[in-house]
């Protein structure tokens, strides 16, 4: 008897966690679609301002001179580490943070965490990194506006020197299965690599520090601003794909506790039946 | 013939992305042409149109500033916006550019000045671009 309630107790349980999966299943499902839409859609911008800046920094530095375009010694790395405030996204933020942590063991210059996001800040905490600056509640759908005092700190510290270079980790969409962990290089930029006999002139209108000092800014916010739309649109993915899996795997579980319950009962009546028949033959 | 490979992209996605003969664009300094086998040079743009040939055909694209880098072969605009003229949305273009007069000519108090300048300045490119395309209708 005891034993039918328990299971009973367990069925209901399951089956409300099911249910719990499947509406948190429906809600990334429907937000997904957007985000991978915005996610996709900054994908030619971002790429071909890096080509521009891949361009001019092939320059020589005299030339082009702007403290975003500076190289140094490395004496302190910065990473901007970009996850999503919440978790129940399967794998995704676990492997996000160990990309990162395993970066910052590689490492032989100090590194400076900047996060975005509760879970990769929780987790620098944990582990008792430098973190300099968190954001968070950034929400599913942030505009430039929203992330544009990241890209400052970025900005600022490294024209100011206190930091030689500056890393971006981010979930980087593939597909709504596949979301990879990338980290990038954003400060210094990389110079391209030129084609043999393509003159390296370049004429500037206006001049060159005022085309720079517009044209820097302005790649770093969209750089970030892109990782942080790329992230979104990763997290809501793999929350759907991680809830999934988890109302197949409830109604599995279901299913094997039903059929569980069900011979128990049976057990159950068939007992009590020799009980009473038991019984009777005792009286008569 | 050689031709230009450009691509006009915004924070939004591709706008353009075709090979074309001739490219003139709005740059800060003047109106810029472009022809295949051009100088390299970086510039930034202002609220103004773009105008592409391509097999004899133009088009005319609005873009609300943002910087053209021009390599022999490519011509790259990274623009804040971008839009067909024929994309144009003339009611609000014009609501747009009464809404920015107004505050200009009644400022008060925290009016941005500089803002609703830009607002009335691309809306004004807006509505001359749209204005053209009605003169000339399409054959």
């Amino acid at each position: 008897m005891a034993e039918i309630r328990l299971i009973r107790r367990r069925i209901r349980g399951v089956r409300s966690t099911a249910k719990v999966t499947r509406a948190m299943e429906m809600i990334a499902a429907s937000r997904m679609k957007r985000s991978q839409e915005r996610g996709l859609a900054g994908r030619p911008y971002s790429e071909k301002i890096h080509q521009v800046l891949a361009d001019l920094a092939a320059l020589p530095y005299d030339e082009v001179a702007h403290p975003l375009l500076q190289r140094r010694p490395v004496r302190r790395v910065a990473v901007v580490h970009i996850t999503p405030d919440r978790g129940l996204c399967g794998g995704l933020n676990a492997n996000l943070n160990r990309k990162t942590a395993g970066f910052i063991l590689e490492q032989t210059a100090p590194v400076t965490v900047v996060c975005v996001g509760r879970r990769g800040f929780d987790f620098m905490r944990r582990s008792g990194q430098e973190v300099c600056a968190e954001f968070s509640r950034l929400g599913d759908r942030p505009d430039l506006i929203d992330i544009l005092p990241i890209s400052r700190i970025i900005i600022d510290d490294y024209s100011a020197g206190f930091v030689d270079m500056v890393y971006l980790a981010y979930a980087r969409f593939v597909s709504t299965m596949v979301q990879k962990p990338a980290l990038e290089q954003i400060l210094p930029v990389e110079p391209a690599a030129l084609p043999p006999g393509q003159s390296l002139d370049c004429i500037f209108e206006p001049k060159a520090e005022a085309v720079l000092g517009a044209l820097l800014p302005r790649f770093v916010e969209m750089q970030v601003y892109h990782a942080v739309l790329e992230s979104i649109a990763s997290e809501q993915s793999a929350r759907m794909v991680a809830m999934r899996n988890a109302t197949e795997n409830a109604n599995e579980l279901l299913q094997h506790l039903t059929l569980l319950y069900n011979k128990a009962r049976q057990e159950a009546i068939t007992e009590e039946l020799l009980d009473i028949t038991g019984g009777t033959q005792a009286v008569t | 013939m050689a031709t230009l490979r450009l691509d006009i992209v915004t924070a939004e996605g591709t706008a353009f992305s075709e090979d074309v003969d001739v490219v003139v664009a709005p740059g800060t300094n003047g109106e810029l042409g472009i022809l295949p086998h051009h100088a390299s040079l970086m510039t930034m743009l202002q609220p103004g149109e773009i105008m592409v040939r391509k097999d004899g055909e133009e088009i005319y694209l609005v873009v609300s500033g943002g910087f053209l880098e021009v390599r022999p072969d490519r011509v790259i605009v990274l623009a804040d916006t971008a839009e067909r003229a024929e994309e144009i949305d003339l009611a609000r273009a014009e609501a747009a550019r009464r809404r920015a007069e107004e505050r200009l000519k009644h400022p008060i108090a925290g009016t941005d000045i500089p803002r609703a300048e830009a607002a009335l300045r691309r809306s004004l490119v807006r509505l001359k671009a749209a204005e053209r395309l009605r003169k000339k209708p399409r054959i």
